[in-house]
Order: C-alpha cells, then sequence, then structure tokens
C-alpha cells in the first residue's frame, strides 16, 4: 500500500477539503490489457499476504449471508421470474429503451447517448465544462469505471470524490475496485487504518465506527460543495422512465439530490420494463449482493426538481452507455447482458477468491469479467480470461438471473478457436492429439509410450521430478502413479 | 442384481491412474457383477471440447462412440465423474445434427459413474462385508455436483464401509483447482486452489481423502504428495477395494 500525499492544489474552488484529503490521481483499469498476461497478474495478486484471507472472509460471509436471507423462500421460482424478466427486456431492448428516453424526457431528465468509452467521458467532461462545475462527488458506478471516468474529469480540473467509503478507500490508495459489490474486498481494516491516519495525520482509533466517522467528516463537507453528482444505476424503468438505485450508506441519495446537477451514468441493458419489477429484482439484486432482505436506501429517480418540490437538482442528465452492450443483442453472448452485477459469482468463484478481481485486467472479475471483458473489449484484449476459469459451475448455481456462464465461457473458448486468436502451440498440440486418439491403435501405443515414461521417472510410484512436456504441471506437484503410503 | 457391465477406463485411468480401473473392476467383480473392459475407446473428447476444439474433441470421441455403442443395453460404468458428464451431457451438443446424434444419445442413456452405479444397490455392497476403520473427507467433483447432481450416491456407497466415519469438510463443494487444461495452463492459480482446500483437508483431520474423479485426485494427491500432507488420498473404488479386502 502506498502512502498517500497530499496534492498541492487542496483548495479546489477555494472550497478546501480537509488537509491530507485530496486524493492522488485516480488510476482507472489500464487502457490496454494486452501489456500483461493474466497469468502475471495472478501471480502478482497471490503474492500479496492479506489478500487471499480478506477475500476468502468476505466472500464466505456474503454467500453465508445470501443462504440465510432465502433459506425456506421460493428462491427458485424468484430466480426463474427474474431470468423471464431480464430475458424479456433485452430480448425487446431497443423497444424498451425508446420508451425509457421518451418517458424521462418527458420528465425533464435530459438524455445522452454513448456509443463507447470515449464518448462517455466526452458527454460528462462537457456536462461539467459547461455549468462550470469544480467539484464533483460520486456515488459508486462500475459504468464509469468502464468509461475511466474519473481521471478524464481530474484531467479537465474538476475535483473528483468518491463518496462509497470502499470507493473512497480506493481513490485515496490510487487502487481500483476489485468486486462490484465490494470494492475493497481486497484489503484489510488495518490497510484503512494506516490510510486515514495517515490523511488525518494523526494516530486514529483501529475501528470500523471510528474510521467511518472520519471518513463521513470530510465526504459531508464534499457533498455541501459539490457543484454536481456523478452516479450509476442499478435500473432503468421503461415505463416510468426512471432510475433505481440501491446503496446502503446514504451517499447515493445526497449524491443525487444536494448538488444542483445530477448526472447519472448508467448501461442500456440496465433495463426493466415495469416499476413493479423491482419487486423481483431488488430482493435478489440486494440478497445476492449482501445477503440483504433491502438496502439500506432504494432511490427511485424520476427527474429533476420540479416546481413546488423543496429538493433534488437542479437538472438530471442519463448518459446511456452502450460501450459493446448493443453488438450482443440476438447473438449467441447476448445472455451476457442479464447481469445485475450482484458480485454473487464473484463470491463463490474459487478463481477469484484466490487472485482477486485485479487479476482479470479491467474492471469486472471473477465469472463475469471473464465473460465481460473479451466481450466489451474484444477477443485480442482479454480473450483469455475465458480459460481463466475450471468450468466448476459454482456461478451458474449462484446466479440470481440463471445467467449460463459455464456456457459462456465455453463459448467465448470456441470463439478463440474460431477466430484463430488461440496460441499456435495450443492449436498444433491438439491437433495431433486429435490425430494420435482418433484411432484405438494410436491411443494404446501413446498411453504405453507415456506411461513407459512415467514408469522410468518414478520412485516408489511417485514422479516427483518435471517431467519433460508436463514442466509447468510438475513444477508444484507430483504424479502419483502407485499408491501412496 | 448382477448383470454384465461394460467398464469404461478413461484415458486418465489408462496413463496415470491405472489401479483406480482395477479397482474399480475389483469391485464390480466382488458383487457378482459381469464386467467387460470396453476395447477400442480412447477417450471422450473432454480436454479439446472444454478448450473449445470441437473438431478434433469429435474425432476422438467418435471413435470411442464406435466402440461403446455395441448394441446392447448394457451400462456403461466409469470411475470418473468428469467422464460421465462429458458422454452424458456433452456429447449431445457436441454430435448435434450429425450422423452419430443417435448413436450418442444411446450411449448416454447407458452410462453410468460408478458410485451412482453402486449406489442403486447399497444392500448388495453391504452385504460382502466391507469394513475400514477411517476418518474419511469426501470431495465433490464438480463435475459429479453441479452437471451430473451427484451429491448423495457417493456418501450413501461409503457409509456401506462399517468402521467409516464420514466427516464433513468445509471446502467440499468447492473446486480443487484440476480443471483439465487449467491446471497446465496457470499451474500457480491452481496449485493455489488446491493448497486452500489441502489446508482444509489436514486441519479438518481425516485419514483419508476420497474422492470420485481421478482428474480431483491427480491434482489433490499430487500436490499433498509434493507438500507432504499426511492425509492419504484415495478413489472411492480403490477405498471399497481395501474395505473388501
Amino acid at each position: 500500500m502506498s502512502a498517500t500525499t497530499p496534492r498541492e492544489d487542496a483548495e479546489v474552488g477555494g472550497r478546501p477539503l480537509p488537509p491530507g484529503w485530496a486524493a492522488p490521481a485516480h488510476q482507472p483499469g489500464a487502457d490496454s490489457l494486452a501489456d500483461t498476461t493474466f497469468e502475471e497478474r495472478a501471480r502478482e495478486n497471490l503474492a500479496r499476504p492479506f489478500q487471499r484471507t480478506a477475500i476468502a472472509n468476505a466472500t464466505d460471509h456474503t454467500v453465508f449471508a445470501l443462504q440465510r436471507r432465502f433459506a425456506g423462500t421460493a428462491h427458485d421460482a424468484l430466480r426463474d421470474e427474474a431470468r423471464r424478466i431480464r430475458a424479456h427486456a433485452i430480448t425487446n431492448l431497443p423497444t424498451y429503451l425508446e420508451q425509457w428516453v421518451d418517458r424521462a424526457e418527458a420528465r425533464g431528465t435530459q438524455v445522452h447517448f454513448a456509443a463507447d468509452e470515449a464518448e462517455a467521458r466526452r458527454i460528462v467532461a462537457g456536462l461539467c465544462a459547461e455549468r462550470g462545475v469544480g467539484r464533483v462527488v460520486k456515488s459508486k458506478s462500475m459504468a464509469s469505471e468502464e468509461v475511466s471516468l474519473n481521471s478524464a474529469l481530474e484531467g479537465a480540473g474538476i475535483d473528483v470524490v468518491e463518496t462509497d467509503l470502499g470507493e473512497f478507500v480506493v481513490q485515496a490508495m490510487g487502487d481500483r475496485p476489485s468486486h462490484v459489490i465490494a470494492p475493497i474486498l481486497h484489503r484489510t481494516q488495518g490497510e484503512v487504518h494506516e490510510l486515514f491516519s495517515a490523511m488525518a495525520g494523526e494516530d486514529l482509533p483501529d475501528d470500523p465506527e471510528a474510521l467511518t466517522g472520519f471518513a463521513r467528516e470530510g465526504l459531508r463537507h464534499a457533498f455541501l460543495t459539490a457543484d454536481a453528482g456523478i452516479s450509476g444505476g442499478n435500473f432503468l424503468i421503461a415505463e416510468t422512465g426512471e432510475v433505481a438505485m440501491v446503496t446502503n450508506e446514504g451517499n447515493g441519495r445526497l449524491t443525487t439530490s444536494l448538488p444542483r446537477i445530477h448526472i447519472a451514468l448508467v448501461g442500456i441493458e440496465k433495463m426493466l420494463p415495469r416499476r413493479t419489477d423491482l419487486a423481483v429484482l431488488l430482493p435478489l439484486l440486494t440478497g445476492h449482493g449482501t445477503g440483504q432482505q433491502i438496502t439500506t436506501y432504494v432511490s427511485v429517480l424520476g427527474g429533476p426538481r420540479g416546481a413546488g418540490e423543496p429538493d433534488g437538482p437542479e437538472e438530471m442528465h442519463v448518459v446511456l452507455l452502450d460501450g459493446g452492450r448493443s453488438a450482443l443483442l440476438g447473438g449467441e453472448f447476448e445472455e451476457a447482458l442479464h447481469c445485475i452485477r450482484c458480485g454473487a459469482c464473484q463470491n463463490v468463484c474459487p478463481v477469484y477468491r484466490q487472485v482477486g478481481g485485479h487479476a482479470y485486467g479491467w474492471v469486472y472479475g471473477g465469472p463475469i469479467g471473464a465473460v465481460l471483458t473479451p466481450l466489451f473489449r474484444g477477443q485480442a484484449d482479454g480473450g483469455e480470461l475465458s480459460h481463466a476459469t475450471t468450468l466448476c459451475g459454482a456461478c451458474d448455481d449462484i446466479c440470481p438471473v440463471r445467467i449460463p456462464l459455464h456456457d459462456l465461457l465455453l463459448g467465448l473458448r470456441r470463439r478463440r478457436v474460431a477466430e484463430d486468436v488461440a496460441p499456435l502451440s495450443e492449436r498444433l498440440a491438439f491437433r495431433a492429439w486429435g490425430l494420435a486418439w482418433r484411432h484405438p491403435a494410436t491411443y494404446r501405443a501413446s498411453t504405453a509410450v507415456a506411461r513407459a515414461g512415467l514408469a522410468v521417472l518414478a520412485r516408489d510410484g511417485v514422479v516427483s521430478r518435471r517431467v519433460p512436456g508436463l514442466a509447468r504441471w510438475t513444477a508444484t506437484r507430483d504424479l502419483v502413479l502407485g499408491r501412496r503410503r | 442384481m448382477t448383470r454384465r457391465v461394460r467398464l469404461f477406463t478413461t484415458c486418465l485411468a489408462d496413463v496415470v491412474a491405472r489401479r483406480t480401473a482395477d479397482d474399480a473392476e475389483h469391485v464390480l467383480r466382488a458383487l457378482g457383477h459381469d464386467v467387460e473392459r470396453v476395447h477400442g475407446a480412447t477417450c471422450c473428447g473432454q480436454p479439446a471440447f472444454n478448450s473449445g476444439f470441437d473438431e478434433p474433441a469429435r474425432a476422438v470421441a467418435a471413435a470411442t462412440l464406435r466402440a461403446l455403442d455395441d448394441g446392447t443395453d448394457d451400462p456403461i460404468v466409469l470411475p470418473s465423474g468428469s467422464c460421465t458428464s462429458m458422454l452424458r451431457l456433452h456429447w449431445r451438443e457436441l454430435f448435434h445434427g450429425r450422423p452419430e446424434a443417435e448413436g450418442a444419445a444411446r450411449v448416454a442413456r447407458r452410462v453410468r459413474e460408478l458410485s451412482a452405479f453402486l449406489a442403486d444397490d447399497p444392500a448388495a455392497l453391504r452385504a460382502l462385508g466391507p469394513r475400514l476403520d477411517v476418518r474419511v473427507g469426501y470431495h465433490d467433483s464438480c463435475h459429479m455436483l453441479r452437471e451430473l447432481r451427484l451429491r448423495e450416491e457417493p456418501r450413501t456407497v461409503l457409509a456401506q464401509v462399517e468402521g467409516l466415519e464420514l466427516v464433513p469438510l468445509a471446502s467440499g463443494e468447492r473446486c480443487c483447482g484440476f480443471g483439465g487444461t487449467f491446471s497446465g495452463r496457470y499451474p500457480e492459480v491452481s496449485t493455489a486452489m488446491a493448497d486452500s482446500k489441502i489446508a482444509d483437508v489436514d486441519a479438518t483431520g481425516v485419514d483419508l481423502l476420497v474422492s470420485a474423479d481421478p482428474g480431483c485426485l491427480l491434482q489433490l494427491e499430487g500436490r499433498m504428495s509434493r507438500t507432504g500432507s499426511p492425509v492419504r488420498v484415495r478413489h472411492v473404488a480403490s477405498l471399497l477395494r481395501e474395505a473388501l479386502a
């Protein structure tokens, strides 16, 4: 963990934040994954001493809470219904988008379309520039991570303050969120204590309440002095033109109602046809995300402050982000768009539990990250992620909307072969394998040779040195042929 | 009821886990079944299929299909949940719309994972008087648990062994990190996954770690041998053979 250094211009817009508060420039996901491989990133993460324990504790806790939450309920029926609703919404997405835009505009919401990440950055930065925005408060948004919004705004001289406690820590550390629901899942309380003490310039009590209190004090100031609030959105409701959002800390509500401008950046796939669909999707999102019956705050945002209303922003903007989504409509991987970003598949993924979210290289980790990253960024960039899984199926079993992640991952592996992205060595190996094992005679010969070779290398039935051709496998594991005593 | 049974040993058993196939045959014979090993079968095609290489997967699986589709209705027993899952569930997709589709469907109906086959008649197994005084942790293989949905069957089989105490593992249903080609593609991640499982097994205090999938056992036993875990590893078939000795 790097200690934070106060930025020199901590007095943005003449409204100082507490000393030591301004964070180092946000470090968004790498612009290209091609520089590093999953293996390299995984190795780096495996080497972090407390990270695996932190992830195991947090994910075990959440999975346990999920099971307790739905015990004795008609959970499977609810999931079936959610799947039906999401499938219907995505199949008819163009229609529902049109309807949503009409209704939202009728409510006074200003709607913008961003075809890709760059356009989203341009739109949001443009809105801020035109309206003289000096400080932005943000509530948690994975879409904003997709488009690297913070660095774009900071580059334009805007002061950005993340207000979700986890995201606040991420920002102050110059880190990236490692989980869609719990951004600092990979961090320990000790690390937060160290960070906040450095920011405060004194040794704060190592106690969650005290640490939160420290953050709260400065965040309150940021809320009161911000010109714009930027949020994500959990659902778009077609029949009403509203944006629904769940949070637990109250920061989302302050972000969207206190500053004079609210900008929501939302993926187009977050669509639900009707408001009553929330009755199905909300309990699944919160239950699978955190094990809660309902989050502390559920906001359904329906436009700027109306005449005679006491609060709310003067302007509400919604930036609808495509970013590779519409290209999936009607195709083999459309079901990836059903995702409601609960993070449950990450919590149960045995690979994620070891390597954490950052190893996936971009914004989304775990099984859904291994699916979305190559789909949103292309096979050349992140295509290998479909292999960063054992296809154990735990994700399929826990997904609240029953996305067949196993099948999607397998489909991406096939596409990698079809598009010749798979390495030549791999293609040659499977070709040779296919030629040898399609005939029983050559199969018998090759297995006999393999057995004989292993027998030569074995001592007391155990091969405990590196085997030619299996060097990577045998570097950490023996091959036990006989019965180990 | 004793019957004619085909034993498909699988490629993993043919190369590194021969004793698993031998032990499975021994146990089936002890139960009075007329066991015949399938000749001419090679591999179910799973390594290529799960890597996205459908063409070589199909070519290899077709050879195995020809050997298995022998015109009988005899059950085909495999000492591997993973291969059973491939034959039973994924061949349909692999051969979809091809001349082999019908044969693949016939075979899919006949294949049985070994412990599920044995669990059909637990009394017959019990009547043989299997006995072994051991504390056992059972590792659910992902394909058996989440594809074939065989959770109780292997436990039913283990429950027939007198003196055997089955101890629940906290991580029993979590993947061991094998994942076929995954274990060679990302060896460090794969090994870390095994270690997390092995730490649980060691802490639970069992004598034996048992599973019904040679792939998981290759991974777990290989790592436990390298790190010197005191816990021994057995395939269900091997445990039963010992219990019958």
